[in-house]
């Protein structure tokens, strides 16, 4: 392996160690999605017929919904802090790739916002009235739609880094960029519901995730430096 | 060669007088278009075999769906080419296109409603179309908003580049996944428009409105984006006489 | 053809006209912006020229 890359694997290796033990010492920011996720999903059975049969048609939508929301509120963790004690600036400059390290910072993010929404999935979806055999799909279909939101919702967080109350302008920004990711995604879970094979959504959903994967480094490395300046 | 006129196009002085002489030779045209279009669609063609007199909205609603997405993809395009070559004169163009596109494709939905209301028997239906409209009315406004968020020109202008640029990309994908989820409950699409098996006589004012609405675009981009070169370029020599001349 | 045949057009008129309207509107408001956008900003730039020629001869 080159010198340079070497290089760039330390530095990204460390970057998302300290993300994490910094992350951690807050573990309560990290957990306020979470905590949003299971109270939004909570709403439905309130707000509709409790009875689970009619509750398993709308799980795959207050499963998306609530995912897409959390995910909007966890942005805000990515880059503000970073960007306001300079500490972005410092990766800008710091000679190693820009993108690369941004895409450290976004998979760190992911895994403490995302995944436990992944994981938890499976709980609401029972409180929904999803059967057990769903769960394999619903696992995967979040799995790969919380990357995507991930990887969009960071280049909608890099282009409104400086600017104050920005969640409506975040939400405006990424909905409607995300909207293949839901179609495909409530689909593949609504497929996992009824017991049948979600093999063509899943897959169209991970080609959003690749191509949201291949476009992000370019749009979030010219993002966060338009932000930055 | 061609980077002589890109770069000549390129510089606000020369393009500030040549939009100016250039807008007169799309609105006539545009006019033409418009009058020989309309006089065909709504007099000459015969009605419709299914939709009668009713498909008459078509001369309208399709050049203005038309143009809420060609004026997307000439936003993002010079958003680009702003961002690359850093060029002011591309970054008014792109600023110049989103109150324009954006109205048409409100236009695009309400006309598309009135379409519907006598073919489907309701305004609203989650048809591709309608839908695709919508989420694109969503993107401008998004644009507009970011813009409208950073007060720095050049900032606002560099910003909305990346999300023009994003949006574009994904726009074929929206508009792709929105056919698929639309095909899977079965919504009822009566608008056949685009079809080759449109006889002549329609399909002929429908292709002079679309040209008319192209060419009406290219006026009001040369005249808007004057005025949002005047205001990227702040104290430059060339602005007392220009403004003297025009 | 005459001309109430023509304003009914076959029974649709009640949604054909108002979508004519609305495009007339539309493309109507959009010169009016456009000439306006300009108005302004050829205003604001001479604005601008004035104060500085005024604070360069001071």
């Amino acid at each position: 392996m080159s010198q340079s890359r070497v290089a760039f694997i330390a530095a990204a290796a460390s970057l998302m160690g300290r993300d994490l033990r910094l992350a951690l010492r807050r573990a309560g920011d990290s957990l306020l999605p979470l905590g949003f996720f299971i109270v939004v999903t909570t709403l439905y059975p309130l707000a509709l017929d409790p009875s689970l049969s009619s509750l398993r048609d709308i799980a795959p939508a207050a499963l998306w919904v609530g995912a897409l929301l959390s995910s909007l509120l966890a942005l805000d963790l990515l880059f503000r802090d970073d960007a306001q004690d300079g500490a972005l600036e410092q990766l800008a400059l710091c000679g190693q790739s820009f993108a690369g390290l941004l895409l450290a910072k976004t998979a760190v993010h992911w895994l403490l916002t995302g995944l436990p929404l992944v994981l938890v999935a499976p709980l609401i979806a029972i409180t929904l009235g999803a059967p057990y055999a769903a769960m394999a799909g619903i696992l995967a279909a979040l799995l790969l739609g919380t990357v995507a939101l991930s990887l969009i919702g960071a280049v909608g967080a890099g282009l409104t880094l400086s600017l104050r109350r920005n969640g409506p302008l975040l939400a405006l920004l990424v909905l409607p960029l995300a909207v293949p990711v839901l179609i495909f995604g409530a689909r593949a879970t609504a497929l996992a519901v009824q017991g049948e094979p979600i093999a063509a959504p899943l897959y169209l959903l991970a080609a959003i995730a690749v191509l949201f994967a291949t476009l992000s480094p370019w749009a979030l490395a010219a993002a966060v430096r338009i932000g930055l300046e | 060669m061609a980077w002589v006129w890109f770069h000549r196009f390129g510089s606000p002085p020369h393009f500030y007088r040549l939009a100016r002489r250039l807008a007169p030779w799309f609105g006539w045209p545009a006019v033409i278009l418009c009058v020989a279009g309309l006089i065909g669609g709504l007099v000459l063609a015969p009605p419709d075999y299914q939709q009668g007199d009713g498909f008459r909205i078509i001369y309208v609603h399709a050049p203005a769906a038309w143009l809420s997405l060609m004026v997307y993809v000439v936003m993002a395009t010079s958003a680009a080419v702003g961002l690359i070559w850093r060029m002011n004169v591309a970054h008014a163009v792109a600023a110049s296109c989103a109150p324009i596109g954006a109205s048409f494709t409100a236009l695009a939905l309400a006309t598309g409603m009135l379409y519907g209301r006598p073919m489907w028997g309701t305004y609203w239906e989650w048809d591709p179309r309608l839908t695709s409209e919508l989420l694109l009315l969503f993107l401008y406004l998004g644009y507009m908003a970011l813009r409208s968020a950073i007060d720095d020109v050049a900032r606002a202008d560099r910003a909305s580049a990346v999300l023009a640029i994003v949006g574009v990309v994904d726009v074929p994908i929206i508009h792709y996944s929105v056919i698929w989820w639309n095909s899977l409950h079965q919504a009822p699409t009566v608008m056949k428009f685009g079809r080759p098996s449109m006889p002549a006589s329609m399909l002929v004012p429908l292709l002079l409105m679309l040209a008319g609405f192209t060419f009406y675009f290219g006026a009001l981009l040369l005249t808007r984006a004057r005025g949002e070169i005047l205001r990227r370029e702040r104290n430059a020599h060339w602005i007392s006489a220009a403004l003297e001349e025009s | 053809m005459n001309i109430s045949h023509f304003l009914a057009m076959g029974g649709y008129a009640v949604y054909v006209w108002p979508s004519y309207g609305l495009t007339a509107t539309v493309v109507g408001l959009n010169i009016f912006w456009a000439r306006r956008s300009l108005r302004q900003a050829q205003r604001e730039a001479r604005r601008r020229l004035a104060a500085l020629k005024l604070a360069a001869s001071s």
